[in-house]
């Protein structure tokens, strides 16, 4: 299926504050006014931004750590988000979730860092739906090795079981931290084993954000009408370090040569080639539309830095 | 609240949470029931069935999968839902300490206070009929420790259906746990729907000699040492604190304040627990009213054993308890008092 113009622009504008963001975060990283472990997503934005676009605001995402992508492309509020990473009162969580548990309950949107453990909220969510016959979907995002918890198999069965409206969506960027997925799983690839577990499974190019849009559009419109559970594997490839603002190629567990064959294949500069090519957007336009996005950025950095810190006032508030 | 002698039927713990079940389900359609179990023909030692007969839509048998069901109860209550999950056996919410203590007991915090998770989860603790090392532990203490949960543990059927009522009124995770020799005990209970005061901790027994706060079960115990120690001239004042996390302090510090004296009686190991909590909170903010050292009494230094001989061992009593107070109070305690016999009208299997 061919995406149409206000889609293209629509995922390209996305992408572009996601990339824009998080590269200008990285870039001020070592002032330390940032204090809060970090996990970028540069150079997988097109798996959320194609997987939330073809969401609404009232379906449910639930994310990783890895949480700013999902965060902006369900239409999480970009100050909060700055702001909340810098720490402060505005926070979107007044500076108690920082980047790892980055969440917006007004997009409905929740992340945390362990791993496979929101994969069973979202079944949750899924299952609130369904019993207020609600016509929403909730969309688990998550990384490779959330699979391997026990966690997942639980959910994976409890979803197909009671036949839940869930999207699960494994970001596969082939580390788990700094181990490489074939140390901790079968040659087999991921999707080919979720379809034997009994769930409609598929993969998708990760990079190619039209492509992710248009599989998840179809997905998502067949869990809508009763299909139950559906698995999108996702390949994709992680450009930064794990956690923090850094390349790292210098260590041993990935190569250089791979970082150098994914870049060719960035999902901006996918999409940009493809708005090229189908007329949707000329160079201004693109141009127009980075510029439009680090304005943005530069400006809740800005309010992030005036803005007023938390205090022994706010310390144990919301506890019970 | 104040009960009209006249007005109260006596019904069973058991019944008493059943009925507040079916009552909340009636009252809030977001009410349901998930766990293992809860649609078989024993509904959890008779607990659901009533409910799975008049709601069976809203209660939901599950696979044995308690990791993940935490997750779907989390995730449904922070659309709108308020899930209560059961566990025949306390032992296996080990399975589901991730999704309590990660997720449930730090959403409400993590999320700048913006939306709540509002499950109760209820634990079935076992004692004797030799159900052994795991299926007879009694795990409060791991929800006393970490902020953001609230542990409530009734050891009457008024608080048992209180304490679930309340609990379905909360922002908050609730865990309820709920004592399988008590199930049969019967009390004075109102048909209507009411809330408990988790505020306060219970008042059982008034005196002036020594302060026995007693946990869950050990209430009872507690009750027939008291009556024994009667005899031996010391008077005992009980204190059932019911939500212990939060814990009504106040209450502990203002009793030991009259009294001079701290027992505290728990269903479980000492080390780092209840008791300990406890012990630990009345050195730090009663010290100077103390007459005597603190006693802690809990079960034995070892996983529960199967064999009769080795659980009466294991568990402490209305003896030791007895025993133990009489020390503190610089009395001999005379044995002959109580030499009742053990109570055992339980006939298996749990």
């Amino acid at each position: 299926m061919k995406i149409q113009k206000k889609d293209a622009i629509a995922l390209y504008k996305k992408m572009s504050l996601i990339r824009h963001v998080e590269e200008t975060l990285a870039g001020i990283y070592p002032l330390k006014e940032m204090r809060t472990p970090v996990h970028f997503s540069i150079g997988q934005e097109a798996i959320a931004s194609g997987v939330c676009h073809a969401l609404k605001n009232s379906d449910a995402v639930f994310a990783s750590h890895r949480s700013h992508a999902a965060y902006l492309s369900k239409g999480g509020d970009l100050d909060g988000m700055v702001a909340e990473i810098f720490g402060k009162r505005t926070g979107v969580a007044g500076g108690r979730s920082g980047s790892a548990h980055l969440s917006d309950n007004k997009v409905n949107m929740f992340s945390a860092p362990i791993l496979g453990s929101y994969v069973a909220l979202a079944c949750g969510a899924a299952l609130a739906f369904k019993m207020d016959k609600k016509n929403n979907i909730a969309a688990a995002f998550f990384g490779d090795a959330a699979i391997e918890e026990g966690v997942f198999a639980e959910s994976l069965n409890f979803a197909l079981t009671k036949k839940l409206p869930v999207l699960f969506i494994c970001e596969n960027n082939f580390f788990s931290t700094h181990i490489p997925l074939n140390l901790r799983q079968p040659a087999r690839p991921i999707y080919k084993r979720m379809a034997g577990a009994g769930v409609i499974s598929a993969r998708v190019d990760g990079n190619d954000a039209a492509r992710v849009f248009s599989e998840a559009s179809k997905y998502i419109a067949g869990i809508r009408k009763g299909s139950g559970p559906v698995f999108l594997e996702c390949v994709t490839y992680r450009y930064r370090e794990h956690v923090g603002p850094n390349f790292d190629f210098e260590n041993p567990y990935r190569k250089r040569a791979d970082f150098d064959r994914w870049i060719k294949r960035c999902p901006l500069a996918c999409m940009e080639k493809f708005m090229l090519r189908e007329r949707y957007a000329g160079a201004d336009l693109i141009r127009r539309i980075n510029e439009e996005a680090l304005g943005k950025v530069r400006r809740s950095i800005e309010l992030a830095r005036k803005a007023p810190w938390p205090g022994h006032k706010d310390l144990l508030k919301d506890v019970y | 609240m104040s009960i009209k002698k006249s007005n109260v039927r006596e019904i069973s713990y058991s019944a008493a949470i059943s009925e507040a079940l079916c009552q909340a389900m009636a009252a809030d359609k977001n009410v349901y029931i998930l766990g293992i179990g809860v649609t078989d023909y024993k509904g959890i030692f008779g607990t659901t069935i009533e409910a799975n007969k008049r709601f069976g839509r809203r209660v939901i048998e599950i696979p044995a999968s308690e990791n993940a069901v935490t997750g779907v109860a989390i995730g449904s209550a922070a659309f709108g839902k308020r899930p209560v999950v059961v566990h025949a056996r306390n032992d296996f919410m080990f399975l589901t300490l991730d999704q309590m203590i990660n997720t449930a007991s730090k959403w409400k915090y993590m999320y700048n206070g913006k939306t709540r998770v509002p499950i109760v989860i209820r634990g079935i603790i076992g004692k004797g009929w030799g159900q052994g090392p795991t299926h007879s532990q009694s795990i409060q203490s791991v929800f006393m420790h970490f902020p953001g949960i609230n542990l409530m543990m009734p050891s009457t059927p008024y608080d048992a259906k209180g304490c679930i009522l309340t609990a379905l009124k909360l922002d908050s995770p609730t865990v309820i746990l709920e004592h399988r020799s008590l199930y049969d005990s019967t009390g004075r209970v109102p048909e209507n729907m009411y809330q408990i005061d988790i505020k306060k901790a219970r008042s059982v027994l008034q005196g002036g000699d020594i302060t026995i706060v007693a946990v869950s079960y050990m209430v009872r115990e507690a009750m027939r040492a008291a009556m024994a120690l009667k005899k031996q001239g010391i008077s005992a004042e009980i204190i059932d604190p019911r939500v212990f996390n939060p814990l009504d302090e106040d209450a502990i510090i203002r009793s030991v304040r009259k009294t001079g004296r701290l027992m505290v009686c728990d269903t479980s190991w000492v080390s780092c627990g209840v008791s300990s909590e406890i012990a630990g909170m009345i050195a730090e903010k009663a010290y100077d009213s103390l007459k005597a050292p603190v006693k802690r009494i809990g079960v034995k230094d070892c996983p529960a054993p199967v064999s009769r001989t080795l659980e009466t061992i294991f568990y402490p009593d209305h003896r030791l308890i007895f025993r133990e107070a009489c020390g503190l109070c610089g009395k001999k305690a005379d044995m002959d008092l109580v030499n009742d016999p053990v109570i055992d009208n339980f006939n298996g299997p749990y």
